[in-house]
């Protein structure tokens, strides 16, 4: 007997990831670049985020040929962006048959109550969070694997430091707490009582966990790296810096030894200059991706 | 009864899954040492080749100038369970440890990947195995062994001391490769 599209098999191609460097790009020659220089899988997408944040405008799923160009043009795994909510988009990525469908609040959200009921589908599906409860409600709408938002297309760090921090000192003092407190901490986290005391159990999140939004350098990826994600999404960090190949060597290769501060040192020399980047703390509300979704 | 290996199973860990068998030998009684470099190799009685990317595996081992000292492991005889990706490492156009050639993502893309019990000559009872994005072996050189097929595609392949298999076991919770491959580094170090 075979079994296709169990959680087993959705959340296990995002364990075969863990360790590597996710990187955006936006047609196939940079797919290329992007699996020469060790990418563990590619997100395709019309637009990095710090080019959706400077044309502004609604920000949608990409033109399926290109998603079939970078399909073809690597054998890594694809992934692709539909909107918050949108299943229908959900719906034409499957039929694409990419590998992971990143419901992302880069993209302008689709539904303001509702995110995507992702048990529907065959394809895996990753989703942002922000805190321990938004990554369980994700995980309890079918997620099989989470990455913490920070702030996209910034090349600024602190929001996903920020994001990490929080999901990672919930999940320990949710370790803390004796069964009897679990029901209560699951209402103040509006998040699914089994999933609750998994955690509670593991201490961890039962799917695995990376970080994304504003890793820019080698020692970006490090950080996040030690503050506990298991892999690293860079999104426009390669592609608008000075030298995208060779950068995007330097942090796969800080993503594998992150541990050890002199092999990252030597992936940090001669890359020339990093993304144009942007405070967060200098953004209007209105400017910021992270608070989309809930 | 927890089996004990005088020297420690190495777990390539350049990039995959390396934390869960690192996990799984330590449950089983075994010392687990990630290796990301020649050095880390040094003194260790067996070894895993976990699965991952191998595309992105393959550029690490060739950043680290690891390809000859894995194939000297390979060659004194250290005891390898290779999975998934770890498999394609082995063939003839990776590392060439074994005369074979894998297919990459076989199955196909990972809508196709799937779980099945699956029989492997010398291991008992069917084993609970995970296929993520997976190869089969394609072809098999002389004096190489398909201990198990699925869909009529071999899967699992043994020359002495090193098993290669398509699949996870690590994903279902299935200890017997483990198990295997300690055994096999116990017998090695005596």
């Amino acid at each position: 007997m075979r079994d296709e599209a169990t959680f087993r098999v959705k959340a296990g191609l995002a364990e075969m990831l863990k360790g590597g460097v996710i990187m955006d790009v936006v047609d196939a020659g940079q797919a290329r670049v992007a699996e020469e220089a060790g990418a563990c899988a590619v997100m395709a997408l019309e637009r990095v985020p710090a080019d959706i944040r400077r044309d502004g405008g609604v920000a949608r799923m990409s033109d399926p040929a290109m998603i079939r160009g970078i399909q073809q043009a690597v054998s890594i795994p694809v992934m692709a962006k539909a909107r918050i909510g949108h299943f229908a988009e959900a719906q034409v990525l499957e039929a694409l048959e990419v590998d992971y469908i990143d419901e992302s609040e880069v993209l302008t959200p689709a539904d303001e109550s509702n995110h995507i009921d992702k048990w529907l589908f065959k394809v895996p599906f990753v989703c942002g969070a922000t805190s321990l409860g938004e990554a369980l409600r994700r995980i309890g709408e079918g997620a099989a694997m989470i990455r913490s938002k920070g702030e996209a297309g910034t090349g600024d760090i602190v929001e996903a430091v920020r994001h990490l921090r929080a999901i990672g000192g919930e999940i320990r003092r949710i370790a803390t707490l004796e069964p009897g407190e679990l029901a209560g901490a699951a209402k103040d986290l509006r998040a699914p009582l089994d999933l609750v005391r998994s955690v509670a159990r593991d201490g961890r999140l039962p799917v695995v966990l990376f970080c994304a939004g504003g890793i820019a350098t080698p020692a970006d990826a490090s950080l996040v790296m030690q503050l506990g994600a298991e892999g690293v999404f860079v999104g426009s960090g390669i592609f608008k810096s000075e030298d995208p190949a060779a950068r995007a060597r330097a942090i796969v290769e800080a993503t594998t030894h992150f541990a050890d501060p002199e092999r990252v040192a030597a992936a940090s020399e001669g890359l020339g200059a990093a993304m144009a980047s942007l405070e967060t703390r200098k953004l209007a509300e209105e400017q910021l991706l992270a608070p989309r979704g809930w | 009864m927890n089996l004990v290996p005088r020297t420690p199973v190495g777990v390539l860990a350049l990039q995959g899954d390396f934390a869960a068998h690192r996990c799984l030998i330590e449950q089983l009684g075994g010392e687990a040492r990630e290796v990301r470099t020649p050095e880390d190799l040094v003194g260790i009685g067996a070894l895993v080749l976990p699965g991952g990317e191998s595309t992105t595996m393959t550029l690490g081992i060739e950043r680290e100038g690891l390809a000859q000292p894995l194939r000297e492991a390979a060659a004194s005889g250290v005891p390898i369970l290779a999975t998934c990706a770890g498999l394609i490492l082995l063939d003839r156009e990776h590392l060439a440890v074994l005369d074979m050639r894998a297919e990459r993502n076989a199955f196909g893309r990972q809508v196709r990947s799937f779980e099945a019990d699956v029989t492997l000559d010398g291991f008992g009872e069917p084993l609970h195995a995970v296929f993520i994005r997976a190869p089969w072996v394609a072809e098999l050189g002389a004096g190489l062994e398909s201990i198990g097929e699925v869909e009529g595609h071999v899967i699992a392949v043994r020359s002495g001391p090193i098993l290669a298999v398509a699949f996870h076991p690590e994903l279902a919770g299935e200890t017997r490769l483990h198990r295997w491959l300690i055994e096999q580094a116990t017998a090695v170090a005596v």
